[in-house]
């Protein structure tokens, strides 16, 4: 099964992590995998997922994870790792 | 599995250094729309556009989503309209219409740019071929997503100096029917020497006949992840630097190989090409000129530019071809003027002239592209700008093509404006010197020695 990669870029604050996990539990996705660092006061993390059992479209949640990035003041992506496995690996 | 800093590095190139797929562009055959009845074809073509690409925005659309690429224009190119219809069309005006059926068809499917309204006339022109030409001012004028190419010289062929000089006159009247829109029917209208059958990008797109019933042609973009990474190995060796792009390009290529394959099995249509060609947009941070300055000019148009393009279009070369299984179209760095700011300014702080730009075609693809010239230039300068260009893409055996606009009303110095990704451009002086007596010899230049290879 091919997974989405989600990205959180921003400025570190509170209560990131609880609020992307809170939303991807609602929605039966499967976190897999996350690696986080803050480099200079910004957050960055990176999960691997399994959205298999969603029902939501993936174009779908990668708007709503945008606009929930936007209520903390982070950037959020979600998006096919086929794009990262293409650029990064032969 | 894919780690934490190689995720932000897709991600940075996407939204800081303006990574893109530039353009999904669906070439379309209209060799079964040939009928000698000119509504038949008009509706037959009207359909088989509508029909092919009725998915193709929303496609575009749902994969720039799933992977989070922009991409940027979805297009379509069809068979050369000459040939589709040469049964039909017993006048300029009969093609015209077929324009306004190709406008119609792209606005109901959504695309910005159809290409393909075009005649392949490298070594004569049929009476069709003529009539088209002759339509091309008029349907430039009358539609707006319609964009118009003609070949006129191959090196298997040679130069067409018949449509060379036709071309001229062509490009002087379709300034002077746009002259309401700073004369932007130009912008929509190329000059080739070996067009190629399989161009995703525009105005030059068209649906060579050796091409399937449809197919998916993918352009990639990326002047500013180039750029980017240039700024890292500042004073390195040519070694390092050519390194550095060719990795690059390979990175830059994956996404589009990525996009055409998405691409080609949601819509059931075979993959074509991807096409590797840096190309430029007015945005901030995403010029060939910059490039061209990162690896060490003061300014484009500089001693050094041609040698330093060159590089830049090897070393892309290089680095993309393995990253696709099919490369295609121009596949080069693009220099059009009026798309890169970098270009302008060099235009702007007197660093870059017609002469060198020209210089600077031998190396590249593609060739003199939007480049405004003051209103007054005479036809037969144009055509004389267009043999240069056409002999350089000869001689050397690579496309090359002209995109110039005389400006009506408007001269040196003066600036004109296009919107959107087609810019805008100071206007550029011409060598005034006349060359009538050679644009005026009519038939062809015979095909170079070097073309007789069996």
């Amino acid at each position: 099964m091919k997974k989405t990669i989600i990205t959180v870029v921003g400025k570190d604050t509170v209560g990131i992590i609880a609020k992307v996990c809170a939303y991807l539990a609602e929605n039966q996705v499967n976190i897999e995998d996350i690696s986080q660092t803050i480099v200079k006061g910004y957050f960055n993390m990176m999960m691997i997922t399994d959205a298999s059992r969603s029902e939501k479209d993936q174009g779908v949640m990668a708007e709503e994870l945008e606009k929930l990035g936007e209520e903390i003041g982070v950037s959020i992506r979600c998006q096919h790792e086929d794009i990262f496995n293409m650029m990064h690996r032969i | 599995m894919i780690n934490l800093f190689e995720a932000r590095e897709t991600n940075k190139m996407i939204s800081e250094e303006n990574l893109d797929v530039r353009t999904i562009t669906m070439g379309i055959s209209l060799l079964d729309c040939i009928d000698s009845k000119l509504d038949k074809v008009n509706v037959k073509v009207y359909d088989k556009i509508t029909t092919m690409a009725r998915n193709l925005v929303q496609t575009g659309e749902d994969i720039s989503r799933e992977f989070g690429i922009p991409v940027v224009n979805k297009r379509i190119s069809v068979t050369p309209i000459a040939l589709v219809g040469g049964a039909a069309c017993k006048s300029p005006e009969d093609f015209v219409s077929l324009a306004r059926t190709l406008d119609r068809a792209a606005k109901e499917v959504g695309v910005n740019f159809i290409g393909g309204y075009s005649a392949l006339v490298s070594k004569g022109m049929t009476k069709a071929d003529e009539n088209l030409i002759r339509s091309i001012p008029a349907a430039m004028a009358e539609t707006e997503r319609v964009c118009s190419s003609v070949n006129v010289g191959s090196t298997k062929t040679g130069i067409n100096m018949d449509a060379v000089k036709l071309m001229g006159e062509i490009v002087k009247q379709t300034a002077e029917n746009t002259r309401e829109q700073d004369s932007l029917g130009c912008a929509k209208l190329v000059i080739f020497c070996n067009a190629p059958d399989d161009n995703p990008f525009m105005a030059g797109a068209f649906h060579g006949v050796t091409e399937a019933d449809a197919i998916i042609n993918v352009g990639v973009s990326g002047p500013g992840v180039v750029k980017h990474a240039l700024t890292k190995v500042r004073g390195k060796d040519f070694e390092v630097l050519c390194e550095t792009i060719k990795k690059t390009s390979f990175k830059v290529t994956r996404v589009g190989q990525l996009v055409a394959q998405e691409a080609s099995r949601r819509l059931g249509v075979p993959f074509g090409i991807v096409d590797l060609s840096l190309a430029p947009t007015p945005a901030i941070g995403d010029s060939v000129a910059e490039i061209l300055e990162e690896i060490g000019l003061e300014s484009v148009g500089a001693p050094g530019t041609t040698a330093a393009l060159a590089l830049l279009n090897d070393q892309v070369k290089k680095g993309g071809v393995m990253a696709s299984s099919y490369v295609g179209g121009l596949s080069g760095a693009f220099i059009p003027v009026s798309e890169d700011q970098g270009m302008i300014d060099a235009v702007n702080a007197g660093a870059l002239t017609l002469e060198k730009l020209e210089a600077m075609t031998c190396v590249c693809s593609v060739g003199l592209d939007m480049i405004a010239i003051p209103g007054d230039t005479k036809p037969t300068t144009i055509s004389g700008i267009i043999a240069d260009e056409m002999a350089i893409g000869m001689i050397n055996q690579k496309t090359t093509a002209v995109r110039l606009i005389p400006v009506i009303g408007k001269g040196v110095g003066e600036t004109v404006e296009f919107g959107g990704l087609l810019g805008y451009a100071p206007v550029m002086p011409v060598n005034q010197f006349s060359c009538d007596a050679f644009v005026n010899r009519t038939g062809r230049i015979p095909a170079p020695v070097h073309s007789f290879k069996n």
